[in-house]
């Protein structure tokens, strides 16, 4: 014994005072032998168990075979009696229970103790027991686990109710009939059981609404003793108000408010929390709330404080009025030790300041800005941007901080964020644009994130020809070629070629910097170079308006297919590109996560996109004649949501056709559905196939098409249908699925219509120049109109109404309105079916409703006239 | 939905007991959605210990995580939660943590007396949480069912090597001694 002690004192050593330290995993599993002495040895085998849970913690991993055999060496300990081993053992079999096989084989050792007369052994072996029994084995223990449940040991009794829930993860049928237990272990005493009762009993009722109702009903007026069962009602409650469509039910919301005044922080919090977070509360109802939240802030406790200006930096992101209030103890706390809560504290003023302290704000900014991590820095500029958005006039001075913190240290994220806020800056307020594009500009002079400054460069280009100096951009921009990377480089160039077509007096220049270019080493380079020095020295505006100004911007994969099925057919004329649908231009740019807001949640069902689709279409052969997709239209709902069927609609354009491609769901689990289709009719329409789908089971999404030829008369290819889904009923037993008869009988069910407007024939497309595209496409096809939109109250309104409506994408944006104007044009893009141009021009003036003046111009008279008579 | 927060019994994310170089003594993690490996748990960790070891601030966010934290002498106690999980529940899962290994080791919260009372703090971590569930808040009963029953035990019907076992709660040196001890007065007997 004296010398296992040496052992242990020369490992600390060894290991910096770790006796477990550089332990081997394939020693430590021959000690488990030790297991198999008889009597036990309670001191070895403790030791060598602990060392086995150690490696696991530490993130060992056992094969198969290692874990099963230590698995059965600790199943002999059993014999032993000691409190202690016994309990480590049941942490092993929880420990390799995922691992090792025939773990079952413990089932009546664990069920023996739990069963037993001693506490110590029960709670624990009820825990180890419902990791290793599947639902099956439960019904053999299911008496025992109600008698748990109910247990006089709350020990006992929590350990069976947490078992429970895990359990319910995999099998929820077993543990509901349990429901009448564990609402009587609801009314103990004990903190604890009733907080993991009501965890259990509200995952039992949560899909059944009233049921919840009733019992939250019940509970708020009885009282709960526990805290952490309070939360867990607040939260529930919170849901239901949240979910609940007519309004607030009063009662709950002044359960809510009453426990504002509970005794324990946590409930306090959790409630004030609950409150401020309801999207329907009003500023009446935030006021108690906010002025908990207030006296944290001064609380002695750290936590406290930052929870509560995490909550109320929440809130100033909505609300900013609401937390005026707290202005002066936020200011306090910019001083706070705990750098996360002086963070939180200053964003949370930014939002919520005035005008006046913005100066004050941005001094302390500089003071602790290092010392923070670059989530928070985040957290800052984001507050910044805001800022920046309200207060005009202090541009200048939120600027010069943001080059400031351009400068400094911090990862690609923060700079991101610093960039994109500074752009956002120039492209709302004009006159702070050269002041931004000169900081951007010495920022990458010194800047190490290649895609950050592809990014500023590309901007440049954008910004840079339209200022009144655009000379003194090209050094930096020429700067680039000299000393960055390739891709650095590559960009660069295509800006420089930007510079020339747009600025007379520089091409000259712009020719030479060019030339230069072609000597680079990386083909990419050279290839751009020689391409627009190519091009800008033809000098011929309509070529570098088409190629370097508004290039063809094709959906790739498209282009590719059209390619390849070119090659293979008789490739004498030449290449069509009007049938190569355009890339629709990306949608606004992601935000940069931000810590401050919950992790996004898994979208449900992830929108095919276009490629997605064209190669769903493309498999079925009915439709292998139509040639390239043009365009799908988003789903469109033809049936009210929890209906007995759900049927959505995809409008999919072709060149001569549309497909309309209707998701049917079964929601009825007593049906099964036969040959669904749904029958379309509409005036001037023709239907060349209609596709059903063969079968349709509970649950499962089955597609069926219908095939519409496009009439030849262009302003015929707008119009309403009817729509109804037609199918075979076969009832069938709802557990298995398996129809009860083999007739069935016919039924139909009438959807909401279909429409297909202009939009559906119009891709949206990008110009990075309209001006350059108007004056080309020249007034040739030039129509134009007056309406009055005496429906709209706002130009927002007007602009999002007619953007949707024509399905086009506004350029230089101009979808959005400068604050305070009454008068606004709006610049649209697309490509109409068949490849045609389009751009509108819409003047829009605010008076009385909104006034509108619409052009447009096209490649195609019949095209202009579609669009010009769209709108009336 | 907006940031209401979901009615659940797992709202701990992870407990960590980390050592003064930043290593992992014990360490639990609950929802392998927020760390799929051991990996990216350990990655987490030395970031987290490199942004809390200076600042004694109790509080932090990390990785979308809340991270509240209490250190002493050479030991780091951590609990986290979802980055809107109400932090005050989490720190009386933290309270009791550091509350109930305080008085398993007798006040003597080390590094050294931890890790040969590591059994008995493996006990008692699974009795705090289980699975992500916060099972017993009162550090008081914690340690009474981890290990009030051997403190009962009387003393003459327990094997000399048991009795060493019980005093390796008190330091190694102490522990020694008493062994010494131990044997000289079973010789004598």
């Amino acid at each position: 014994m004296m010398s296992s002690f040496k052992q242990i004192k020369k490992d600390e050593e060894e290991g910096g005072g770790n006796p477990y330290h550089s332990m081997d995993k394939t020693s430590v599993l021959q000690e488990a032998r030790v297991f198999n002495e008889t009597p036990v040895n309670v001191k070895r085998s403790t030791h060598v168990l602990t060392k086995i849970l150690y490696l696991l913690n530490q993130g060992e991993t056992l094969a198969t075979k290692e874990a099963t055999d230590a698995f059965f060496a600790m199943t002999k300990l059993f014999q032993s009696n000691d409190l202690v081993l016994r309990r480590l053992v049941y942490l092993g079999i929880k420990e390799l229970c995922t691992v090792a096989e025939d773990t079952i084989i413990v089932t009546s050792s664990l069920t023996k103790d739990m069963t037993g007369r001693e506490d110590q052994y029960r709670a624990p072996a009820i825990r180890a027991l419902c990791r290793i029994t599947d639902a099956t084995m439960m019904q053999a223990i299911e008496r025992y686990m109600k008698q748990a449940i109910v247990d006089r040991a709350p020990g006992v009794s929590s350990a069976a109710l947490v078992s429970c829930r895990h359990i319910m993860k995999d099998s929820p049928d077993v543990v509901k009939r349990w429901v009448s237990e564990v609402q009587e272990a609801l009314s103990s005493d004990c903190v604890m059981v009733q907080f993991h009762a009501l965890g259990v009993l509200h995952q039992i009722r949560k899909s059944d609404k009233l049921a919840v109702t009733k019992m939250v009903t019940k509970l708020t007026s009885s009282g709960l003793r526990s805290p952490y069962a309070i939360c867990l009602l607040i939260r529930i409650v919170a849901r239901l108000i949240e979910e609940d469509e007519v309004g607030a039910d009063s009662r709950l919301f002044d359960f809510l408010e009453s426990m504002l005044r509970h005794k324990a922080e946590m409930v306090i919090y959790e409630a004030a929390n609950a409150i401020v977070t309801l999207r329907k509360s009003s500023a009446r109802d935030l006021a108690p709330a906010i002025s908990v939240l207030q006296l944290f802030l001064s609380s002695p406790k750290p936590t406290l404080r930052f929870a509560a200006v995490r909550t109320l930096s929440k809130v100033a992101m909505t609300q900013p009025n609401a937390v005026t209030a707290c202005n002066l103890d936020l200011e306090n706390l910019i001083q706070d030790v705990n750098r996360s809560i002086a963070t939180l504290a200053i964003t949370t003023l930014l939002k919520t300041g005035s005008e006046g302290s913005v100066d004050r704000l941005m001094k302390s900014i500089s003071s602790f800005l290092n010392d923070i991590s670059d989530e928070f820095k985040i957290v800052v500029v984001e507050a910044l941007r805001a800022l920046a958005l309200k207060y005009p006039r202090k541009q200048a001075v939120l600027m010069g901080q943001l080059a400031d913190m351009l400068r400094s240290e911090g990862g690609l994220p923060y700079k991101e964020a610093i960039a994109s806020t500074i752009i956002t800056i120039i492209e709302d307020n004009p006159e702070a644009k050269e002041k931004g594009l000169d900081h951007l500009c010495e920022f990458i002079e010194d800047c190490e994130h290649t895609t950050l400054a592809v990014r500023i460069i590309h901007l440049l280009g954008r910004e840079g020809p339209r200022t009144r100096q655009p000379a003194r951009y090209i050094r930096f921009v020429y700067n680039r070629v000299i000393l960055e990377n390739a891709a650095v480089r590559a960009a660069a160039v295509s800006v420089l070629a930007k510079f020339g077509a747009q600025c007379e007096s520089l091409l000259g220049n712009i020719l030479v910097l060019l030339q230069r270019c072609m000597m680079d080493t990386e083909d990419e380079v050279r290839d751009r170079a020689t391409y627009y020095h190519a091009v800008l020295a033809t000098r011929d505006n309509a070529l570098i308006n088409q190629y370097i100004l508004n290039p063809p911007q094709f959906a790739l994969p498209s282009l590719e297919r059209a390619l390849v099925q070119y090659l293979r057919t008789d490739t004498s004329g030449p290449f069509d590109t009007r049938t190569i649908p355009t890339a629709p231009p990306p949608q606004e740019e992601k935000k940069t996560p931000n810590i401050m807001e919950p992790a996004p949640r898994p979208v449900e069902r992830i929108i095919p996109t276009h490629e997605k689709y064209a190669e769903q279409l493309a498999a079925i052969p009915h439709f292998a004649h139509l040639g390239p997709l043009f365009k799908s239209s988003a789903p469109l709902e033809l049936t009210e949501a929890e209906t007995e069927y759900m049927v959505r609609c995809i409008k999919h354009t072709f060149q001569k056709h549309i497909v309309l491609q209707f998701d049917c769901t079964n929601t009825l689990n007593d049906q099964l559905l036969e040959a669904v289709s749904v029958v379309v009719e509409g005036d001037g329409w023709d239907i060349e196939a209609s596709l059903p789908c063969p079968s349709l089971p509970y649950s499962q999404l089955g597609s069926c098409y219908t095939l519409l030829p496009i009439p030849e008369d262009i302003m015929a290819t707008t119009g309403t249908f009817s729509a109804t889904l037609k199918f075979k009923v076969r009832d069938c037993d709802p557990a298995t699925g398996e129809p009860d008869t083999d007739e069935g009988y016919e039924d139909d069910y009438t959807l909401e219509d279909v429409e297909i407007t202009v939009a559906d024939h119009v891709q949206r497309a990008a110009r990075s120049n309209f001006a350059a595209g108007w004056d080309e496409l020249g007034a040739t096809n030039e129509l134009e109109d007056t309406f009055a939109l005496s429906a709209m109250t706002t130009l927002e309104e007007a602009i999002t109404q007619i953007t949707q409506f024509l399905g086009m994408h506004p350029c230089d944006r101009s979808d959005r309105v400068p604050e305070g104007k009454s008068a606004h044009t709006l610049y649209l893009a697309g490509t109409y079916r068949g490849g045609h141009e389009v751009l509108v021009r819409a003047k829009l003036a605010l008076a009385d409703g909104v006034t509108m003046q619409l052009t447009v111009r096209s490649d195609d008279p019949e095209v202009s006239e579609v669009i010009a008579s769209a709108v009336g | 939905m907006s940031g209401l927060l979901e009615p659940t019994l797992y709202v701990i994310k992870g407990i960590a007991i980390l050592d003064n170089d930043g290593n992992r003594l014990l360490a639990k993690y609950y929802d392998p959605s927020v760390f799929p490996t051991v990996k990216e748990e350990k990655k987490f960790e030395k970031n987290l210990f490199q942004k809390t070891h200076r600042a004694n601030a109790e509080v932090i966010m990390l990785d979308r995580l809340t991270c509240v934290y209490r250190s002493n002498v050479d030991l780091f106690f951590y609990v986290m939660g979802l980055s809107h999980e109400n932090e005050l529940i989490l720190v009386s899962v933290l309270s009791c943590l550091y509350d109930a290994v305080s008085a398993i080791l007798r006040k003597n919260v080390e590094k050294r007396t931890l890790l040969d009372n590591l059994d008995i703090i493996m006990l008692a971590l699974d009795e705090i949480c289980d699975g992500g569930v916060p099972l017993e808040t009162d550090p008081q009963v914690v340690t009474q069912r981890v290990s009030l029953r051997m403190e009962e035990s009387p003393f003459n019907d327990q094997t000399v090597t048991q009795q060493v076992r019980q005093k390796l709660e008190t330091t190694t040196g102490a522990v020694l001694q008493s062994a010494r001890e131990q044997l000289k007065w079973s010789l004598l007997k």
